[in-house]
């Protein structure tokens, strides 16, 4: 039986898709067969940030209407043979994910899948709660600013109270992932630092992604950061989280690009 | 790899993402617009026509797209059982 995982934030912009796809194809770069499901229906986006938007023939809604079976509607991605898409419906009326279709297209990849990653829409409406509903464990993706952190105490909230762990009166396993990070910033003080929003927050930390060029530059290819360039600070910093999903105790430590060059310096920051 | 990284940039990315993103809002503005997806009907009525003729099993059908901006492809796969007992129609 796989593991549920709900990639959640309440805040839009802060990551998700980008750190679904990347967490994604670091398991199964990994080896682990693994599906990352996009939950946000009538603003897909994972497709297009997995680089498998020419390629939708079906979407969830028609799995859940049975317009299509799950194997027709799962999209294999091209670079890695054990990465698999299962896209939102673009068109379609968000009312259409309904619980009782979710429930099912869920426990089928639970069968066939050692990972099933849930992408979760912005907000806390109908797709934000189906997505995280049957989540075995929750990563909650934050920037260090305070809108994505007072938004990520409130999903928090509903993690501990609308998913079916909660209802059954488990606990529910939740992990930070800090995105965006600049640690420089965070020295100078001009940023909340880890150990401010670990604080307020107080769940364990999975990961601390930083701030750069290599995520933008992965999603206008359409590939996950950590499949367009495993060797970026970015990268490294997913494939340690990976790890820690896996059950590995890593340190946590925020990955820098190496120093450049004084040549790196003068000609980098101009193509930049 | 270090040394390659100071002399050498990656190509830039922002071309690649002008290009993917004309050709996907095309094809879903088209949709958007009122025309159906032209490629997924054509999927189904395919389908549909078969479907007259044989009974598909639906894990036996595979439907491959691939939009492009100047061409799509469309790909339907389907096994057909061949039972050598009867007179081919």
């Amino acid at each position: 039986m796989g593991k549920v995982i709900v990639v959640t934030s309440g805040k839009g912009g802060v990551g998700k898709t980008t750190s679904s796809a990347a967490l994604g194809a670091a398991l199964a770069q990994g080896g682990e067969k693994v599906v990352v499901v996009d939950f946000d229906v009538g603003l897909r986006n994972l497709d297009l940030v997995m680089g498998a938007e020419r390629r939708v023939v079906y979407d969830i809604v028609n799995v859940i209407q049975g317009d299509a079976k799950l194997t027709q509607a799962l999209i294999r991605d091209k670079r890695l043979e054990t990465l698999y898409l299962l896209p939102a419906s673009q068109t379609r009326d968000k009312d259409h994910l309904t619980p009782e279709g979710v429930e099912k297209v869920i426990a089928a990849l639970k069968k066939s899948f050692d990972w099933v990653i849930c992408d979760s829409p912005a907000g806390i409406e109908r797709g934000a709660t189906l997505a995280m509903r049957h989540a075995d464990v929750a990563i909650v993706v934050t920037n260090p600013e305070v809108s994505s952190v007072r938004d990520s105490d409130r999903i928090i909230g509903l993690l501990d109270s609308k998913t079916l762990k909660a209802e059954a009166g488990e606990r529910m396993e939740k992990h930070l992932l800090l995105t965006r990070y600049d640690p420089a910033r965070a020295a100078r003080g001009d940023m909340l630092k880890v150990d401010d929003v670990l604080e307020i927050l107080s769940i364990p930390l999975l990961g601390i992604i930083p701030e750069s060029m290599d995520v933008l530059r992965a999603s206008n290819v359409g590939a996950p950061v950590t499949i367009a360039d495993g060797s970026s600070a970015p990268s490294r910093a997913y494939f340690d989280a990976a790890r820690r999903l896996k059950g590995e105790e890593l340190e946590v430590t925020v990955p820098g690009n190496e120093k450049r060059g004084f040549f790196g310096k003068i000609f980098g920051r101009k193509a930049a | 790899m270090n040394l390659f990284r100071i002399f050498s940039r990656p190509p830039s990315s922002a071309p690649a993402a002008r290009e993917r993103l004309q050709v996907l809002l095309a094809h879903e503005r088209a949709v958007v617009g009122g025309d159906s997806d032209l490629v997924a009907k054509l999927r189904d009525e395919i389908l549909r026509v078969i479907q007259k003729h044989m009974k598909i099993d639906q894990e036996k059908v595979s439907v491959t797209m691939e939009r492009g901006d100047q061409m799509s492809t469309l790909a339907v796969d389907i096994e057909i059982p061949f039972k050598p007992g009867k007179k081919a129609a």
